[in-house]
């Protein structure tokens, strides 16, 4: 862990548990949203700087800062918005939604730069990670230990439950796929989903995009890429419908019934 | 306390006396707008789920959330995500875990 520097950074940060960890991939690559306060290094109004931020919205290009953990070539990145929410100089106080791996320090640097007086990040706190926000089920390191507290020592499991939600949710704001009880076990085994598996399915999906493989129950079986439209695999009922990226529920689970959809 | 077939403990009857294929239906669609999903749904066939495998996620045990669970932390300035993450893992007991993305990207 060497170089920690950056501690004045707090917020969303949904942590995966056991097999639910190969989900994760799916929060990563969500957009993002984060509340900073920027430190401007010289005088300027609070109208010049709206301006700026308004030329900071939509595609931007990046270079990602010299201790960064991908390659530093320059790379285009979305921004959804920035908002100021309170100016008092030297300090703005700015909503940021963004795609992922977009680097906030970086960005406030670059508008320091158009401004042309300069300014850093001065705090960050991340308000949104996909599905999850900042005011919706949070958890603090002091809770989850409460909730073990109660759960190891009077046994009660009831807080503890409540800390931790179905990994269901970590898929949330995916197109979703629903499959029949014998095309699970298949799919557990990493097998790409075949249309007679399917039972329900979200309209308007499009090939090649990334949708969440549940089943009848609502578990998560898998992650996967579309091969098909939904009208597609609404019209047909052989073939391939979804490749299998990653498998999360453990294989057994269902009983195996490979080849035969019922 | 009930065992079913997979040999896995149920302590809750409201399971079997629920109808799991419109409950598991019903939870879906709580997901899709709690992800903020808003594409409308294609029925391809009606078929029903057999209760005797995997869980309703929401009557997951806690034993199965520990493999099947998320929880968002509010991290704390300070530690990094990777120290967060490393101490759920021994406070829990889980033999894995990960995080959605870390929050200082240019520490290692």
């Amino acid at each position: 862990m060497a170089g920690r520097g950056h501690p004045r950074v707090s917020g969303v940060l949904p942590v995966t548990l056991g097999f639910g960890t190969k989900a994760v991939g799916m929060l990563m690559l969500a957009d993002k949203e984060y509340v900073a306060i920027m430190q401007l290094h010289g005088e300027v109004s609070e109208s010049r700087l709206n301006d700026v931020l308004k030329e900071f919205t939509g595609e931007i290009y990046q270079r990602p800062p010299v201790r960064a953990s991908v390659k530093r070539v320059l790379r285009v990145k979305k921004i959804y918005g920035i908002q100021m929410l309170e100016f008092r100089y030297p300090y703005a106080l700015i909503v940021v939604s963004c795609e992922h791996g977009t680097y906030v320090r970086k960005l406030i640097h670059d508008i320091g730069e158009v401004l042309g007086v300069g300014a850093h990040m001065r705090e960050l706190r991340r308000t949104k990670t996909g599905p999850f926000r900042e005011d919706d089920n949070l958890v603090t390191m002091h809770e989850l230990s409460e909730a073990l507290y109660n759960y190891r020592e009077l046994g009660d499991d009831s807080q503890l439950m409540r800390c931790i939600l179905p990994i269901e949710y970590a898929v949330s704001h995916i197109p979703k796929v629903i499959i029949s009880d014998g095309a699970v076990d298949a799919l557990a085994h990493g097998a790409d989903l075949a249309v007679p598996g399917i039972v329900k399915l979200h309209n308007n999906i499009r090939k090649g995009e990334k949708v969440a493989i549940l089943t009848l129950k609502g578990e998560l079986v898998a992650l996967g890429k579309s091969l098909m439209t939904s009208e597609e695999i609404k019209d047909s009922d052989k073939g391939y419908a979804v490749k299998n990226l990653r498998v999360v529920m453990q294989a057994g689970t269902y009983p195996k019934r490979w080849g035969k959809y019922k | 306390m009930l065992v079913n077939t997979n040999g896995s403990f149920c302590n809750n009857f409201s399971v079997f006396l629920m109808d799991l294929t419109s409950e598991g239906f019903k939870f879906v669609l709580s997901l899709d707008s709690y992800g903020g999903v808003d594409k409308g749904w294609l029925i391809k066939r009606d078929e029903s789920t057999d209760e005797k495998f995997g869980y309703f996620p929401p009557l997951r045990p806690l034993s199965q959330r520990l493999n099947y669970g998320v929880i968002v932390i509010d991290k704390p300035p300070g530690p990094s995500s990777h120290e967060v993450v490393s101490w759920i893992k021994t406070m829990l007991g889980v033999h894995k875990a990960g995080h959605g993305g870390t929050l200082e990207p240019t520490t290692s």
